[in-house]
């Protein structure tokens, strides 16, 4: 037998209740089923990708109406974002992360439906406190440490430049 | 004085049985499609019940439960005494919106998804010790408002863990009378058992849980988290009454799904009691697993409350089953202490139940 795996027995007739307590979620480790690692990264990268060369597309697409490649990616972005609220507002965004996990959350129609569900889900406690307060209860943090990272790195763009180094 | 109602370290052995006189389920659209869906008093399609919102809906059902359980009991609102009811939502607020109209005094409970033990526990000891005639144990859960109160917001795209189970959207109510009948034991053996008597259903004793705590921190593995509270339960109720499995028919856990079944069965079996012929669990029963994308069961107070009122009832009432233990079971989950950084513990509760 494993030697790594802890038995049930194990867990009952551990006396010192931190020590069960490790054992116990060691046990429920090995009893609790998981996704298929392979399966699942492979989903992620396919549906992933899909999402990132639509994006392409519209960027190709609006360079060809004239835009230069910055403003072409702006309303890239713009565009992924309006059909990832519609996509959420129609029930079919969350089926599709259902199947694609980091593959939709990663990209930035995954902040788009985080941003447009709790939206849905929060308007009926009201404009201010429902949908103004709790709009960004789950891209919140995205928003907060994207802020203070960017801070940070420019703080440090600043010294060396300083410095002289950059 | 000998007291012969305190049996053992956590039980009671009720005097005077009660007998459930009324019983409802009111169940969502899933359930209603799911493997029991035929079971149910009533399956809504709309899932907002006909309200505003979430917990509108959720208060709509328990009202539906409640009045359907009274009507089916032949009583009236001001007949009943009680009512013990309770839900997941902070504030009790299904239930305390839900049962305002119906203007019975309440006892608010929580005990997360072992409410209807809980509740019938309690209502029993009230008819039990003669404070009321008849009583409403109530309880609901909501899919949806369950997962904006502990989760995410209904349209977030996200993989649920194989171990998560599905807050099942329903609503039961139990009424719990006085036996006043003469259908008590003995008058049914002197009648000479010509005629077929009406099935009586009674509550026997309940062995009340305690939060147990085996340091689970994953909330989305409540399967895990409940287990050992619901083998405490269910190793005092036999210890307790001194019993063995096999006295009851089915031993039914509320919602463990298929992980925590699989870790109740290991722990007890470690305690010395195979229960792997005769249990049974509400999760699991309730939806097709294959078919339904629910992955470990169902779950919520809702989840082993239409279970009971709809298939454990139907089953005591054709006399197939006849005694079994009910022990839903509760995850005393709170966003706050788990972001805190505190674990999951458990609590269940068992109550007898017994047909004739």
């Amino acid at each position: 037998m494993d030697k790594n795996k802890v038995s049930i027995h194990d867990v009952v007739s551990e006396k010192d209740s931190e020590k069960r307590e490790q054992k116990y979620n060691k046990y429920v480790k090995d009893v609790t089923p998981t996704h298929n690692y392979v399966l699942n990264t492979l989903k992620a990268f396919f549906v992933g990708g899909i999402i990132c060369t639509i994006g392409q597309g519209f960027t190709n697409l609006y360079m060809q109406m004239g835009l230069d490649k910055e403003t072409a990616g702006l309303y890239q972005i713009i565009t992924l974002v309006l059909l990832s609220v519609v996509l959420t507002g129609l029930n079919i965004y969350s089926k599709l992360a259902k199947f694609g996990g980091a593959g939709t959350v990663v990209p930035i129609t995954g902040f788009a439906n985080s941003v447009a569900a709790a939206a849905i889900e929060f308007k009926t406690e009201g404009q201010v406190f429902g949908i103004g307060c709790k709009i960004f209860t789950i891209c919140g943090p995205v928003i907060l440490y994207g802020i203070f990272s960017s801070w940070v790195l420019g703080l440090v763009y600043y010294f060396l430049k300083m410095a002289g180094i950059v | 004085m000998k007291n012969n109602k305190i049996v053992g370290k956590q039980s009671i052995s009720f005097e005077h049985p009660p007998v459930i006189t009324g019983f409802s389920s009111v169940a969502g659209k899933k359930e209603g499609e799911g493997p029991l869906g035929s079971f149910f008093d009533v399956v809504e399609e709309d899932p907002f019940f006909g309200g505003d919102n979430w917990e509108d809906a959720e208060s709509r059902m328990q009202k539906m439960a409640a009045e359907l359980a009274i009507k089916k009991a032949k009583l009236k609102p001001v007949d009943v005494r009680y009512l013990i009811a309770g839900d997941l939502l902070g504030q009790l607020i299904a239930t305390s919106f839900g049962i305002m109209d119906l203007d019975i005094p309440l006892f608010g409970v929580y005990g997360a998804c072992s409410t209807m033990g809980e509740s019938i526990s309690i209502g029993s000891m009230i008819v039990d010790g003669g404070y009321a005639k008849n009583v409403v144990a109530l309880t609901s859960s909501h899919n949806a408002s369950a997962e904006k109160q502990f989760r995410f917001p209904l349209e977030y795209g996200n993989q649920r863990p194989l171990a998560a189970t599905w807050t099942v959207t329903g609503s039961g109510a139990v009424v719990i009378s006085q036996n006043t009948s003469n259908n008590s034991e003995n008058s049914e053996k002197s009648s000479g058992g010509n005629e077929k008597k009406e099935p009586v259903i009674e509550i026997k004793g309940i062995t009340t849980g305690k939060i147990t705590d085996y340091g689970v921190k994953d909330s989305m593995n409540m399967g895990a988290c409940m287990a050992p509270a619901a083998a405490d339960v269910i190793y005092q109720n036999l210890q307790d009454f001194k019993l063995s499995p096999a006295y009851y028919d089915k031993i039914i856990t509320g919602d463990l799904g298929y992980v925590g079944q699989r870790i109740l069965i290991d722990l007890l079996l470690e305690k010395g009691y195979d229960i792997s012929v005769n249990h049974m669990d509400c999760g699991i029963e309730i939806y097709d697993k294959e078919t339904q994308d629910t992955h470990a069961g169902g779950s919520g107070c809702g989840c082993s409350a239409i279970t009971l009122n709809g298939y454990i009832m139907d089953k005591l009432l054709k006399r197939e089953w006849k005694r079994v233990l009910f022990v839903p079971t509760g995850a005393l989950l709170s966003t706050v202490s788990f972001n805190e950084g505190n674990s999951v513990p458990g609590i269940a509760h068992g109550v007898m139940i017994e047909g004739r």
